[in-house]
């Protein structure tokens, strides 16, 4: 991709970061860019490279100074940049419940009036989404996906609301986040899911990675709560795991 | 081998355990934790024999009284001008100023408190302190609480395998670089072109005071307000420990152990990594001038940096640490007639 090198800006970061900026607004093109430089720079193993963190527009590269520096890390990565032909590789496809009843998507009806629709709808448009992940941010397993349909974009709120719990479908403008903590959230909350995006205990504790492709399918409540009591469940016994792992 | 207890009798606000840090999970929002002041949490460490990377306690100004029960260990105190109060069963009460190891006994009591300066310090045990672990790590991801946790009052800290290692006590040598300076060298951006023109010849002109909006996140400097060109457009990017991030009313906060790996608001310098934990000891209301360097400079400063550490720390963990061990183990190279 010579149109990445062509038009990435590098910006040094202190005595230990590298920011490699592909544009200055969101686009699918950054996005690409992103992901296309995160691949092949996760693989390359660079010299003194010790993490990439992809975000929307650029990526943060952070290197050893005692090993590399920012200008020859520069050039290893404007060569992987010529050198990758097609480096995305194809999306994974992540399925995520998500239950719409009144009880969790309380901002529904507010959505539904703002975008002048129905709820069901609202809901419709959430479903029929294209969902990519584009970065983690804010909190731990916070992944924002990009793709929410421009009919129900909608605006933050004026202030954050204290206190949205784990597990929330939470949308604004462009973007949706499935919540993994509880937080503050100027975000409109239109659903919940029992998947577990962020699971500590797991070989791989994060349901996504970045560039995966995300599709929601609805449940209903009763399925819902089953789901959410199975988890707490298995929680538990990992619990007890490491307790005993402890004891020893 | 045995276990001893250390209950917490008495504690302050913001007094949690912390290993080196939770590394690699940025991509997926997690940030590093682990201790503000990373040098003296080595320090105590290794002064014990601990690997550098071990569980200890990151006291705030707030303070810790810690009393020892079951069996003996030897504890190490380092980080700022904290007084660390030894009150023994045995012996009159000893105040020491200075960063130092010594042996508690049971019903001994340990109190670690602000002195004459700095904000962090850390008490290490030799032994293996019990913590819980989040994601790899016994580091406390603050938001959460998750990992080896804030301390509370009444919480007891079981130490497995605890020693009690008389050729560890004594006093840690501090080095001159882990005391706070007045100056802060930082790398200009990465998004310092969103910033009016004025705004960096402000913010490295005029000195920056500390506000008492200073926790584990970041600390917020009260100073001339520095003026954005357009805030709202900034797609959010990746943060790092030091990012001088500036919200839109103009005032800076320096992002330290907890931050938030992105944000949306724009980062006019970046404090290079030999400053960081130094910095960390400032107190609200302490001053700092800005001073920027180039890029390649700060790699420099970065190199120098490391060896300077790795030859403090390395002496640090050497048994013949103290003044009675140096002057023993001369002996036993006299004796040995070389």
């Amino acid at each position: 991709m010579s149109s990445s090198s062509d038009t990435a800006r590098f910006v040094p970061v202190g005595d230990r970061g590298l920011l490699v900026e592909f544009a200055s607004e969101i686009s699918s093109a950054a996005s690409a860019a992103v992901l296309s430089l995160d691949t092949v720079l996760s693989a390359a193993g660079v010299a003194g490279v010790e993490e990439v963190v992809p975000a929307m527009t650029n990526v943060l590269v952070l290197f050893d100074p005692v090993v590399t520096d920012h200008a020859i890390l520069r050039a290893d990565i404007e060569r992987l940049l010529a050198a990758a032909e097609e480096a995305v590789p194809e999306p994974q496809i992540r399925r995520v419940d998500v239950c719409y009843d009144e009880t969790f998507g309380h901002d529904l009806p507010a959505v539904a009036a703002a975008c002048d629709m129905s709820v069901d709808a609202v809901i419709a448009a959430h479903l029929a989404g294209d969902y990519r992940v584009l970065m983690y941010g804010f909190a731990p397993g916070y992944a924002y996906l990009g793709g929410v349909a421009p009919s129900i974009q909608v605006p933050r709120k004026p202030a954050a609301i204290r206190g949205i719990p784990a597990g929330r479908v939470i949308i604004a403008g462009p973007q949706c986040i499935v919540t993994t903590f509880e937080m503050p959230a100027g975000w409109s909350v239109i659903g919940s899911s029992p998947t577990p995006v962020l699971d500590p205990d797991a070989d791989h504790p994060f349901l996504f990675d970045v560039g995966d492709r995300i599709v929601f399918e609805r449940i209903d409540l009763a399925t819902h709560d089953r789901l959410v009591e199975a988890a707490s469940e298995t929680d538990t016994a990992a619990a007890h795991t490491d307790e005993q792992a402890e004891s020893r | 081998m045995s276990t001893s207890r250390l209950l917490v009798s008495a504690v302050g606000p913001l007094v949690s355990l912390q290993d080196a840090g939770r590394f690699g999970k940025l991509r997926f929002g997690v940030t590093d934790a682990g201790p503000m002041d990373r040098l003296a949490h080595a320090a105590a460490n290794l002064a014990l024999g601990n690997p550098a990377s071990a569980t200890a306690i990151e006291v705030s100004m707030g303070g810790i009284t810690l009393d020892c029960h079951d069996a003996a260990v030897t504890v190490a105190v380092a980080g700022g001008g904290f007084t660390v109060q030894h009150t023994g069963r045995t012996h009159a009460d000893r105040t020491h100023d200075e960063w130092t190891a010594l042996t508690l006994r049971p019903g001994d009591r340990l109190a670690v408190r602000p002195g004459a300066w700095g904000s962090w310090a850390y008490v290490a045990m030799a032994g293996e302190l019990g913590a819980a672990t989040w994601l790899g790590s016994t580091s406390t991801h603050s938001a959460s609480g998750f990992g080896g946790g804030i301390l509370t009052s009444g919480h007891q800290l079981d130490i497995v395998d605890a020693r009690a290692a008389p050729d560890r006590e004594g006093e840690i040598p501090l080095p001159d670089f882990a005391r706070p300076t007045g100056d802060l060298r930082v790398v200009m951006g990465p998004q310092d072109q969103h910033f009016v023109d004025d705004a960096t010849a402000a913010l490295l002109s005029t000195p920056y005071a500390l506000t008492a909006a200073y926790d584990r996140m970041g600390v917020r400097l009260d100073g001339p307000a520095l003026e954005l060109r357009d805030v709202l457009s900034i797609p959010s990017e990746p943060i790092i420990r030091g990012s001088v991030q500036v919200a839109g009313d103009g005032v800076p906060t320096v992002l330290l152990a907890d931050h938030q790996t992105t944000g949306g608001y724009p980062k006019i310098a970046t404090v290079i990594s030999a400053d960081i934990d130094a910095f960390a000891q400032h107190r609200p209301g302490d001053t700092v001038s800005f001073e920027s360097i180039d890029a390649a400079t700060a790699v420099g400063i970065a190199r120098a940096a490391a060896v300077r550490v790795q030859d403090y720390l390395t002496t640090v963990a050497s048994e013949g640490r103290t003044l009675t061990h140096r002057l023993r183990s001369s002996n036993l190279i006299s004796d040995a007639g070389i």
